[in-house]
């Protein structure tokens, strides 16, 4: 059941995105340009999700278990150290080269042609070089200690 | 600033905005998970048994979506204009950097933004400001 909804879930997400106008890479960078023409469409997408999503969280905070029978997993990690800043910085710049976020690229997969395929599996290698490097960084740390 | 007017499109904006926010909402509130796509990815290549099937199954749902859209109407241009080398070295420091940061749009900017976490408004003000200033220096400076 948990797995049929997180299709379903996925599914209604990439809907969102194509309708809202995130898989098309010239409207984020257009959103990204504040210096040209710049795009608000972005502040609605985000806006909207926000005001639905803010309300979905509210109940959250108050229950311990999810409807389906899961745990309520909420973040708990609270510190904005080094990782946060630089990992966030990176990601952004990466963004306003070719207008691109993981939901969308993933979108777009299917019918995109070549493009969104080249910027997923870079995003995948990118993915597997963090996970080599917290590995490593992991094993060392337990040796330090 | 200037307005691309030509381009603005709140409403369907904002309804697409709605249905992230829907989908949002019906994961945690179902499943008691996050949305976050860099992460539901990312934890793919760290498996853990029992932990993989609604991986799969949530980008599976997501690959297929514009598929689904289609059936119900045209699907909206998406013109991109970077080429092969931009692709490979945004795609990279997307994957490292949404993993060292833990999230996304939709993990920091969605998710985190709703539940006022400063954590996630401290990387959102990040991304957004790195997008902008690399969009900058691309159309502005080197464009």
């Amino acid at each position: 059941m948990q797995v049929l909804m997180a299709l379903i879930t996925g599914l209604i997400f990439g809907l969102g995105l194509i309708l809202s106008g995130m898989t098309d890479p010239a409207k984020v960078i257009g959103f990204l340009d504040i210096a040209g023409a710049w795009n608000p469409s972005l502040v609605f997408v985000m806006g909207g999700a926000i005001l639905i999503a803010a309300i979905a969280f509210h109940f959250a905070k108050t229950r311990s278990k999810a409807l389906l029978g899961d745990d309520m997993r909420l973040p708990t990690a609270r510190q904005i150290d080094r990782r946060l800043v630089l990992g966030g910085l990176a990601f952004g710049v990466g963004w306003g080269l070719t207008g691109y976020c993981p939901g969308p690229a993933l979108a777009s997969l299917a019918i995109g042609g070549s493009k969104p395929l080249i910027f997923v599996v870079a995003m995948l290698a990118g993915m597997a070089i963090f996970e080599i490097q917290d590995r490593r960084s992991s094993a060392h740390k337990r040796k330090a200690v | 600033m200037t307005i691309d007017w030509a381009n603005f499109t709140p409403w369907t904006s904002l309804a697409g905005g709605v249905l992230i926010g829907l989908a949002t909402a019906m994961f945690l509130l179902l499943n008691g998970r996050i949305a976050g796509i860099s992460g539901i990815l990312g934890g793919l290549l760290r498996p853990i048994k029992g932990d993989v099937g609604w991986r799969v199954a949530f980008i599976a749902g997501l690959i297929f979506s514009p598929i689904a859209f289609s059936v119900a109407a045209p699907l909206p241009v998406a013109q991109i204009d970077a080429d092969a080398v931009s692709l490979i070295v945004a795609g990279l420091l997307v994957g490292i950097g949404t993993r060292y940061g833990s999230g996304c749009t939709s993990g920091h900017g969605v998710c985190g933004l709703s539940r006022l976490s400063p954590r996630s408004m401290v990387a959102t003000a990040l991304f957004m400001l790195a997008g902008f200033v690399t969009v900058f220096i691309t159309r502005h400076l080197i464009g």
